[in-house]
């Protein structure tokens, strides 16, 4: 195996220039591959957790109807057993009892239409760490009556810490639901739709303002591992009643969002795919030439009797030198950018920055520092180097030596 | 004891619209120990028939018994085993592999017989410092003359311990002072070593050293000649 790779290493340096120019252009593919799908999925990563740590957590527990038809009427109880049945599947780390509705905000001369949810603020600040969003103010406590207010929804409002709000509504089954509430905190929600339209007031408050006692719109749960995801969401399924509750995870609650990750990645893909092709081509010249110019040292070979097999393997193993220097180089160039770009976001500014927040997302462009986005494109040149040889191994098994041998 | 034997040898090609009988009914036999000539003028046949004895190409009818096997009965990756454990081969022009070093070239071939690494480098040195190129070990190709080059393939060739060894025209490219070194490494390997050689050629020197001359024309054996 030794004199193979030492074969393979030295004869990929026999036309030092041609090898380096394949090595450049795994390179800077592998550079621009790399740091667009860090990119793209960092933004990705960006978008879910502004949405699933700020609001809507990683699966949702609803009322089966709750979910066409979000009114405070479709809600369920709340029970020790129901909380400890969600509690033992083995992904769940939090479970965040919230009752969500809508009311009219108002005050002196400004209205506007919000939402509310009843949290309990110690266990909602497991999830969405709400007192770290805190500008002004104090976080709730779990008997404080008062109200967060986003920040935007307060700007529009006119109104700070220690104001009066009135919220006006309707609760369970029709009944009025008005309260006056002191403002405790302003929080700033990364998400620019949340963040102008949020209020957050303590679950038992909520309860009574929309006379809707131990009664929840949802459990919102946290997880250990996002990847095991779907695997938890099935688990729940299975485990809760499904003529009462409805088990969802945030990609069935956000899909907007998803489907606007899905065009962009599958855009992403196609580029990624140009980029194959580059490389691809790159590597079948290489190695079509190397094979050419050779063929008449690898009849030499197989006349003083070297097999084909181990003679493809040596042209495989050149690839595969060539391959691994040119995406190994093109890690190493793209850390230091993928690493400036996961520290530091891109802060986007108009269109996008309008468009952004049209979608509800902080308008920013963080890099994902993930070793699966390296490993992915490690593995794929890899593919295409061995979709690249085919053609040169077929012509080693097809070798005329006599031939090859005259020249 | 005869360890190559061919009956009613022939090659013919047919791939144009007239075929060419390049070998026509060869009935030969070799020694252990021969140091032989085969001689011919240009498209006598030579070329072909060397690379029929050394399992390169096939006979189009006839047998090659190498120490009792027909080797055409063989499948290419036992040929391909053959060739590497009993025949050893010297081309006209060298054809050494450029990115390995003298050393490493001998070594190849034992490489691929899965010897020892102690075996492989005892035997190289013993091989290279017998063709006169002790101090020439670590040279790549390309740093050694056409002469030092094709004795770096003689002790290839002989690295695989074969039971003979075919040189197709291998002086054609040296100058005379070469070929004599050549030779003279090839006669002394075959008197001392009792090494078979078998050679192709057009070198009148190098006739004139071979103990046993066979001249073909027109793919056939005009004289069979014993000095």
């Amino acid at each position: 195996m030794n004199n193979y790779l030492k074969l393979g290493w030295r004869n990929i340096w026999r036309n030092k220039r041609r090898t380096l120019i394949t090595i450049a252009s795994i390179f800077f593919a592998m550079l621009f591959a790399l740091v667009m799908r860090s990119f793209q999925f960092g933004s990705y990563d960006h978008m879910v957790n502004n949405v699933v740590q700020s609001y809507t957590g990683f699966i949702q527990v609803q009322n089966k109807d709750y979910w066409n038809d979000k009114v405070i009427d479709n809600t369920f109880s709340i029970s020790d057993s129901l909380i400890d049945l969600v509690k033992s599947s083995y992904n769940i780390t939090d479970v965040v009892p919230r009752l969500e509705t809508y009311a009219l905000a108002s005050y002196k001369l400004q209205t506007k239409g919000v939402m509310v949810i009843g949290i309990q603020p110690s266990v909602e600040d497991h999830l969405t760490h709400l007192s770290k969003r805190i500008i002004k103010g104090n976080y709730l406590d779990d008997e404080n009556s008062g109200l967060l207010v986003s920040e935007r929804l307060a700007a529009y409002l006119k109104i700070d810490v220690n104001d009066s709000l009135v919220l006006i509504g309707q609760g369970y089954h029709g009944m009025s639901a008005n309260g006056i509430y002191p403002v405790k905190g302003i929080i700033h929600l990364p998400t620019p739709d949340l963040d102008n339209k949020m209020i957050y007031m303590n679950l038992k408050s909520c309860e009574y303002l929309y006379s809707a006692p131990d009664m929840l719109t949802s459990l919102s749960l946290n997880i250990k591992d996002p990847h095991d995801l779907d695997a938890t969401v099935a688990e729940l399924s299975k485990k809760l009643n499904s003529n009462t509750y409805a088990v969802l995870s945030w990609k069935d609650i956000l899909t907007d969002l998803v489907q606007q990750i899905e065009i962009d990645d599958y855009s992403g893909q196609i580029m990624l795919g140009i980029l194959y092709m580059v490389i691809a081509f790159g590597v079948f010249g290489t190695v079509l030439m190397m094979t050419s110019e050779r063929k008449r040292e690898f009849a030499v070979m197989v006349a003083v009797g070297m097999q084909k097999t181990k003679l493809s393997f040596i042209v495989l193993i050149e690839m595969i030198f060539i391959g691994i220097i040119g995406t190994i180089a093109g890690m190493i160039g793209s850390l230091p950018i993928i690493i400036y770009y996961y520290l530091n976001p891109i802060r986007l500014t108009g269109e996008y920055e309008k468009m952004m927040e049209a979608y509800g997302i902080e308008p920013i462009m963080p890099m994902a520092l993930n070793w699966e986005i390296f490993l992915n494109q490690f593995i794929i040149v890899l593919i295409l180097i061995l979709i690249a040889i085919i053609y040169p191994v077929g012509s080693i098994a097809r070798i005329n030596v006599i031939k090859s041998l005259r020249g | 004891m005869s360890i190559i034997e061919t009956k009613k040898l022939k090659k013919i090609y047919d791939d144009s619209h007239v075929p060419v009988k390049a070998v026509d009914g060869i009935d030969i036999t070799f020694e252990k120990g021969e140091f032989a000539a085969i001689v011919g003028p240009s498209g006598s046949g030579k070329t072909t028939f060397l690379n029929m004895l050394g399992g390169l190409d096939n006979p189009t009818e006839g047998e090659i018994i190498i120490d009792g096997i027909n080797i055409w009965d063989m499948k290419s990756r036992k040929i391909t085993d053959f060739r590497m454990n009993n025949i050893g081969f010297v081309f006209q022009a060298y054809n050494l592999i450029p990115v390995l070093t003298a050393k490493e070239n001998v070594e190849f071939i034992m490489h691929l017989q899965g010897k020892s690494k102690a075996e492989r480098h005892k035997r190289t040195r013993e091989l290279l410092e017998n063709v006169g190129l002790g101090d020439r070990m670590d040279s790549r190709p390309n740093k050694l003359s056409g002469g030092q080059q094709q004795r770096v393939a003689v002790a290839r060739a002989l690295a695989s311990k074969p039971k003979f060894i075919l040189a197709d025209e291998p002086t054609a490219n040296l100058d005379s002072k070469s070929t004599a070194t050549l030779l003279d490494i090839m006669e002394r390997l075959n008197e001392e070593e009792n090494i078979t050689f078998i050679f192709s050629t057009h070198d009148a020197r190098v006739v004139k050293k071979a103990r046993r001359v066979i001249t073909l024309e027109d793919g056939v054996v005009i004289s069979d000649e014993v000095k």
